[in-house]
Parts: structure tokens; C-alpha cells; sequence
């Protein structure tokens, strides 16, 4: 569905402040599929996001949406970011209408839908974050919950009904139960309506949850690409990159040091448990990925 | 969205200079006295020997010509506003160049287009070259200084600093937040440079709303961490940097005298001391 | 814990309701008893709206008591020529790593609060060099904070709180704005103060962070709603499900294998401890085959 092809951006060129964010990157993400963008701080992952959606334009290289090269003269880019949407770290700091319902059909409005069919789509995207229209609707947004304001926010990119949503950090600073709601919601959005997700997150243990697919970032360049699983199977190299690594993969990790053959590749709590058990019965574990 | 960025040209270049480490109050009243030397010139000669210093400066510095001329860039229409007003408009007198109707050309009010228009572009190259060589720190410590002795008369020179500080300090984080806002509105479909004068308006209200929102956040925050951090206003406080004159500061001063001299007196009074 | 050396902090049936302008008055505490001990660290751990930051903001007097109170080595909060002593024994790090950070240029930030404290020039430029070197951020004294990745800031504002000398940390969610390498950075050098003495609150909504407590404090509608060692606490998952909590994976993990008869000792936290019991195990079951 989108395609980078060698794409650089360089900050600030010609002053004593330029910096390249982004070098080289060429990826290609699926319709329908769940990537995971990760990377340390500085990695390049914000910058690369704002490229599949045209709010930076390469400073070399090309980007595709559906084989059309969204920065080409006669692209319309509105109707890019309307179909590729991109969610922004603390999204809540976005909400300024007084009502909800408000806040959320900005972007339909945009679209320049009429009013009834602002009306509906605000209506089903707040149920899809589970917010019911009738009761959080008529509120200011500035009187909601953190994570409130936040499922507010993914409703108005959702209102615009994209075919891609991408989120960066979305359960940053949110507490346990917030979190696992926003990324259960998520979950289901990719399940029920087909939607391609990007995620990017430090919190592994949230890529782990919600995506197929990963795709690591070092100082702006692509540094590995893989099945979730085949790259959380290496916590060495991850936390070599400056990231965390899923909290059962590392203890996975720390089993086969310890002569314990468990397999490397696991990601929740229950496939780390059932490895775990595996490996004390004596039952060999599946051979795939077991140097 | 690098227009932003753009704005944020002519600010301090860090690097280790003679001219970076003079005292900030020197450098502050540096560049009055060389507002003031520009204004009292009457001399292309004197231009001339100004521009000579101001590139002595940069140099000094060690500041590239072509960054400098860069953040001089957003000057140069207004300049050329003030010539075309000062030719077209000057004392109608002297050598005619061109005449069509009311409009009329001399080649005394070319020369003296010419003259105003590199004043200008000559003062704001003074105060560009210390924005560059001082710190925002530095030059909100001169500040305080320097108003400190007008305390006794109602100027609250510790709280005109500690504002000046944080502003410094937050327009960057400012700056990055318009960019972060107006993007995510962009990303649902907003459009900032498009349609009308008010619907231009119009479609800064999804920015604003959100920015003022903000920056009371931030106001809010930071006040409590100042608080936190046991700050009550100016009285009991101290500094770890006392700002000190030293011997680089009185030849700047030296300097600056010898060049206003150069540039003021009479050549009659040169060639007497010549003569001599 | 109480026959222990009296404590650094003490809170007794503390209260707090906020009186906003228009409405109704909001209870955010009600009735807290806690005990700071030097050298200790406390997990404070809640849901959104639990209280957790109110109770740290009366920590440093920067809220006072509704009812209850506050003692600080032996100093009330409500006692208005304490504060400033208060504050100064009492360090807060805030969630947002740039709205705490007041100077443009790093070292002019750490010295902040010691010019607050009026301290002579010479004197407030050996402890900005101390804390800093502390910190190991030395060599970014000259640099802007905006220029500094989030784990840099946050130990920037720790050097600052530092350089006051303060008896305990309060740290306000500091990382959760922060990566995973950020994150360690900053719990590394809060904990290995902690072991040179120094008492610490952390208020998070990491229960990762708050397995490596030495007591974990749960909130809940402004009481404490348990508390006990990281162990007790997090075996109580059903009453931590209930209060928008979740014990770590972990800790999950070691639960699910106890159930599925694996023999493994109660307590077990981080992923070595957990590898090293199961290791254990593992060799146990090889020798008895």
C-alpha cells in the first residue's frame, strides 16, 4: 500500500544547524498489515512517519501510495493525509473545539462532507475508541481524563475514515488500564474495519502485542526488518540499539544462558509460559528459529 | 514547515572567539555606541570604514560572511522599501536622471537612497553580530546588570531578566510545538495557506486554541517547578557567575573609541594631527 | 517500621480537597498515613486520579494540608517559615522534562536552586560541578536543555535538586515521557543515590519501575489502598485489576508457572530472578531424572 523508495530528509539545510534525520530508507508497508516503526530517540522514526502521510516532502527519494508518488505536482495531498492517517505523540494537546463532537468531525468537515454525514461519521468513531457519542459528545474535551482526551483525539483522525493509521507513541504517560484499553481498541479497528496500522513505540511490549511485522530504526537509517518474532528473538542486538525488549523475551533470554533450551522467540506471557513449560518436561521446542 | 526554522536565523553561534568571550555589557553598549556612530554619519567614507570594522568583527568572531549575509536576507526588502521612498519622494532639487509625470529620478536622491539604505543594513548588521557572539544568557545577565543601578527608581531589573531567561529558554520548545500542532491539523485535513484573508484567520483557530492551551500549561508547570526548587522572587537570591571587566574589554572599548574618532571628526582635525 | 530511626517524612491523616473557582470542591486525599525512611525507596502507584501527585506535591509544601498533617525531618510544611528548609530537603522531578528546566544554557539550570538558597558564588559553582558529575553530565554544561535527549533533561533537572542537597527525591513520573534507554538512565542514577542514602518517592504507573522498590504504596480514591513489599503488593492482582492496575509480566509469568506446578520460591520480580528460579528448577528436575 505505501512504498518508500530511498528516502532522506535533511534538516535545516545550508545553516550550521543541518542534520540528516533520515538516510537511504526504503520500506514497504502492506494493505492490512500491523508494522511496528522502533528506534531509539533520534532514530528518525517521527520524521519517517511524516513522510507517508506528505507533511515532509524528501529530501531525496520517493514515497507511494498505491503506486502514485504522493508528492508528484498534480497530487492532491489533502486527500493523501485523508486516506494515511497520522496520529502525534500526546494527540490531546490537538483537541480546541468546546465539544467533542465538535473536536471530532474537524477533519470530515474539511473534507467539506455535509452536516449529517459529519454527524454520523463522528458518531461511529467515537464508538469505535468506545466513547459514547450521546454522553461525551455535548462535553468540552478539556474536561475529559487523559485517556479520554486521547481516545478523543484517535476518533478524529478516524472520522476521516483513513485506510492507514499511524501512531506514534499512543499510550505514552497513560496508566496500565488506559493503555491496554487504547491498544485493545486498536486491535479491534485492524480486525473489524481492515485498517493498516503503523505503530511506532518504545514499549515493546505494546509492538509486541498488536504487530506482525517490525521495522528498526538506528540513527535514520533501516537496520533490520523481520517477522516481530524474529527480531525480539535477539535482545542482545535491541538492547545494543538502545531499546527494551519485551520483558518474557528477555527472560527467555536469560533461561538459555543459564542452559535452560527454552525458544527464543516468544512474546507474551503465555507463549513464555508454555516455552517455559516445554523446556523442564524435556519436550523439544519447535525447531524453527533454535540455532 | 522549515519557515519556521527560517525565523530563527541571525541567533548565537557558539564557538570560542575573542569576541565570544568579551563581557556581555561591553558588548551591549558596543553596539549602542555603533547605532549611534551609524547615525551620526554623514560620510561615505565613514560607511565605509564601519563596514571595514563590522567584517574585522565577524571575522574575529569566527562567524562564515555567508551565514551572516543569510540572516541579514529578511532585511534587504525593507531597505529596498526606504530607497525607493527616499528617491521618489526626497527634496526634488539637483541633477534630473529620469522624469516621467509626477515621478522624478535625481541623481542626489539615488545617492542618498543608496547612502540611508546601507545605514540601515549596516545597523542591523551591528546588532546581528552580537545576537550571534552572545549568548541569550549572557545577554540577559548584561541586561540585569546594567539596569541593576535603576533598581532605586522602580525598575524591577530581576524580574525584566528572569522573564527575558524564559522566554529565551521556551521559544524554541514554542516553536517546535506550533510546527508539532499544525501539522496534526494538517493531518486532519486543515490548510493554512489557502482561501481568503478570513478563511486564513479562520484556520489559525485550530492552531491557537491549542497553542495558548499549552504554553498555560507550561506557565503552570513551570511556576510549580520553580517553587519546587525554592525560588521566591529576587530578594536573598545569588548567582554562581559574577560578570567581570576584563583587559580584552577595555581594548574592545579602546577600539570602538579610535573607530568613532575615525569616522566623526572633521579630516580637518586628521590632517592636523598628521601635520604635526 | 516504625521502631526503626524516626522517619525522614511523615504524613499523618493527611487530607486534601481542592476548591476550585466554580463547582464543587474535590476530595483528592483523605486520611493518608506514610512513612519516608533515609535510604529507602517508595513506589507510589495509582490509577489516573488516585491522588498520587497531590500527596507528592505536600511532600515539598508546595500543596499545604486540608486536614493532617506534614512533617519533613522534624520541619511542619504548615509552618510558613519552614518552607524554604522544607523545599530544600525535599527535591521534585517533574513529569515533563521541558517545563522544568528554567535557565538556557545547562549548568545556569543546575544552579537555579542553589541561587535560591543564596548561597555565595564560589560555593554554588563547586556544587553545580559536584551534581553534575553525579549525573555524569559534565561534559553538557555549555549545551542548551533543548538540545538534550529526554533521559539528559530529567538528569539535568536531578542535578539541580541535587546541588541543594536535599534528604529525599520525589520523582513525579519523570520517565514516563521518556524511551527505554532514557528510562535506565535515570532510574540508575536515582537508585544508586538512594544507596548512598538518599530517600525516594516514585510515583509511577510502570509497575517494571516499581518491582525494584523497596515498599510499593498503592493509591486508590485518595487512601492508601495497600502497601507492603513489591512481592505482597503485586500477588494482589485481583485487587490491583480493580483499581486499573496490573502486576508485571513477570510476575504474571511466575504466577502462571507456580500454577502449573512448577516449584518456584514466592517474590520473584525481575526477569533474572525469575531465569535463576527456573534455572534452578530446571537443574532440580535433570538430577532427579
Amino acid at each position: 500500500m505505501i512504498r518508500c523508495e530511498g528516502v532522506t530528509y535533511v534538516y535545516q539545510r545550508g545553516t550550521p544547524f543541518e542534520a540528516t534525520a533520515i538516510e537511504d530508507v526504503s520500506l514497504e508497508i502492506a494493505a492490512g498489515d500491523a508494522v511496528g516503526i522502533i528506534g531509539a530517540t533520534g532514530s528518525g522514526k517521527s520524521t519517517l512517519v511524516q513522510h507517508l502521510n506528505g507533511l515532509l516532502r524528501p529530501t531525496a527519494g520517493r514515497v507511494y501510495l498505491d503506486d502514485v508518488d504522493i508528492n508528484a505536482r498534480e497530487v492532491d495531498r489533502r486527500r493523501v493525509r485523508q486516506q494515511v492517517g497520522l496520529l502525534f505523540q500526546y494527540p490531546e494537546h490537538q483537541l480546541f473545539e468546546e465539544t467533542v463532537t465538535a473536536d471530532v468531525g474537524f477533519g470530515p468537515r474539511n473534507l467539506g462532507l455535509g452536516p449529517d454525514e459529519v454527524r454520523h461519521r463522528t458518531a461511529r468513531a467515537l464508538a469505535h475508541v468506545g466513547l459514547d457519542p450521546a454522553v461525551f459528545g455535548p462535553r468540552s474535551p478539556f474536561t475529559l481524563s487523559n485517556g479520554e482526551m486521547r481516545r478523543v483525539a484517535i476518533a478524529g483522525l478516524l472520522a476521516m475514515e483513513p485506510r492507514m493509521l499511524i501512531l506514534d507513541e499512543p499510550t505514552a504517560g497513560l496508566d496500565p488500564a488506559s493503555r491496554r484499553e487504547i491498544l485493545d481498541h486498536i486491535m479491534r479497528l485492524r480486525s473489524a474495519r481492515g485498517l493498516t496500522i503503523a505503530l511506532v513505540s518504545h514499549s515493546m511490549d505494546a509492538v509486541a502485542r498488536l504487530c506482525r511485522r517490525v521495522i528498526v530504526l538506528d540513527r535514520g537509517r533501516v537496520v533490520a526488518e523481520g517477522a516481530t518474532r524474529d527480531v525480539f528473538a535477539d535482545p542482545g542486538r535491541l538492547a545494543a540499539l538502545g531499546l527494551g525488549v519485551p520483558q518474557v523475551a528477555e527472560c527467555a533470554r536469560l533461561l538459555r544462558e543459564r542452559g535452560v533450551p527454552v525458544r527464543p522467540d516468544v512474546l507474551t506471557v503465555d507463549e513464555a509460559r508454555r516455552a517455559i513449560l516445554d523446556a523442564l518436561a524435556g519436550r523439544r521446542p519447535a525447531p524453527k528459529n533454535v540455532p | 514547515m522549515d519557515f519556521l526554522r527560517g525565523l530563527m536565523l541571525g541567533q548565537y553561534v557558539p564557538a570560542e572567539s575573542p569576541v565570544h568571550r568579551l563581557d556581555p555589557r561591553t558588548k551591549i553598549l558596543g553596539t549602542m555606541w555603533l547605532v549611534g556612530v551609524l547615525f551620526a554619519t554623514r560620510s561615505l567614507a565613514g560607511l565605509v570604514v564601519l563596514t571595514a570594522f563590522l567584517g574585522g568583527v565577524l571575522a574575529a568572531g569566527r562567524i562564515a560572511p555567508a551565514y551572516a549575509v543569510r540572516g541579514l536576507r529578511p532585511v534587504f526588502w525593507l531597505v529596498g522599501i526606504a530607497v525607493v521612498f527616499q528617491v521618489l519622494f526626497g527634496d526634488s532639487g539637483g541633477h534630473v536622471l529620469f522624469r516621467r509625470g509626477p515621478l522624478v529620478v535625481t541623481r542626489e536622491n539615488l545617492a542618498a537612497g543608496a547612502f540611508y539604505g546601507y545605514r540601515l543594513i549596516l545597523l542591523v548588521a551591528a546588532t546581528t553580530v552580537m545576537t550571534f557572539t552572545t549568548s541569550s544568557v549572557e545577554l540577559t545577565d548584561g541586561l540585569e546588570r546594567l539596569l541593576r543601578p535603576f533598581r532605586r527608581v522602580g525598575v524591577p531589573a530581576h524580574e525584566l531578566a528572569l522573564m527575558m531567561t524564559i522566554a529565551l529558554r521556551f521559544i524554541p520548545t514554542l516553536f517546535e510545538e506550533t510546527e508539532t500542532i499544525m501539522k496534526a491539523q494538517m493531518a486532519r485535513g486543515a490548510e493554512f495557506a489557502r482561501g481568503s484573508l478570513v478563511a486564513r484567520a479562520r484556520a489559525l483557530i485550530p492552531l491557537l486554541v491549542p497553542l495558548f492551551v499549552g504554553a498555560f500549561r507550561r506557565a503552570d508547570a513551570l511556576a510549580l517547578a520553580m517553587e519546587a526548587r525554592g525560588y521566591r522572587g529576587g530578594e536573598h537570591r545569588t548567582r554562581m557567575k559574577e560578570l567581570r571587566v576584563a583587559v580584552r574589554d577595555y581594548v574592545a572599548a579602546g577600539m570602538l573609541l579610535v573607530v568613532a574618532a575615525i569616522v566623526l571628526l572633521p579630516p580637518s582635525v586628521w590632517r592636523a594631527v598628521a601635520g604635526r | 517500621m516504625s521502631d526503626r530511626a524516626p522517619a525522614l517524612i511523615r504524613v499523618r491523616g493527611l487530607s486534601h480537597t481542592y476548591e476550585p473557582g466554580a463547582g464543587e470542591p474535590v476530595p483528592a486525599l483523605r486520611g493518608v498515613d506514610l512513612d519516608v525512611h533515609r535510604g529507602e525507596c517508595i513506589a507510589l502507584i495509582g490509577g489516573n486520579g488516585s491522588g498520587k501527585s497531590t500527596l507528592a506535591k505536600h511532600l515539598n509544601a508546595l500543596l499545604l494540608p486540608t486536614a493532617g498533617e506534614v512533617i519533613v525531618d522534624g520541619l511542619d510544611t504548615r509552618d510558613r517559615d519552614a518552607v524554604w528548609a522544607v523545599r530544600q530537603r525535599v527535591g521534585m522531578i517533574f513529569e515533563h522534562p521541558d517545563d522544568q528546566l528554567i535557565a538556557a544554557v545547562v549548568e545556569e539550570d543546575v544552579a537555579f536552586g542553589c541561587e535560591n538558597l543564596g548561597l555565595p558564588p564560589t560555593e554554588i559553582r563547586s556544587r553545580v560541578d559536584e551534581a553534575l558529575r553525579t549525573v555524569g553530565l559534565e561534559a553538557l554544561r555549555r549545551r542548551p536543555p533543548h538540545l538534550l535527549s529526554g533521559g539528559q533533561k530529567q538528569r539535568v533537572a536531578i542535578a539541580g535538586v541535587l546541588a541543594m542537597r536535599p534528604r529525599c527525591l520525589v520523582l513525579d513520573e519523570a520517565t514516563s515521557m521518556l524511551d527505554p534507554a532514557g528510562q535506565r538512565e535515570v532510574m540508575e542514577t536515582v537508585l544508586r543515590l538512594r544507596d548512598e542514602g538518599l530517600a525516594l518517592v516514585l510515583i509511577t504507573h510502570s509497575m517494571e519501575e516499581a518491582a525494584l522498590a523497596d515498599r510499593v504504596v498503592v493509591l486508590a480514591g485518595g487512601t492508601v489502598a495497600l502497601s507492603g513489599t513489591p512481592s505482597d503488593v503485586f500477588a494482589r492482582d485481583d485487587v490491583l485489576r480493580r483499581l486499573r492496575l496490573e502486576a508485571p509480566p513477570i510476575v504474571a509469568l511466575a504466577r502462571g508457572l507456580a500454577a502449573a506446578g512448577v516449584p518456584l520460591p514466592p517474590g520473584l520480580l525481575t526477569a533474572p530472578q525469575l531465569a535463576d528460579a527456573v534455572a534452578a528448577a530446571y537443574r532440580r528436575g535433570r538430577g532427579g531424572a
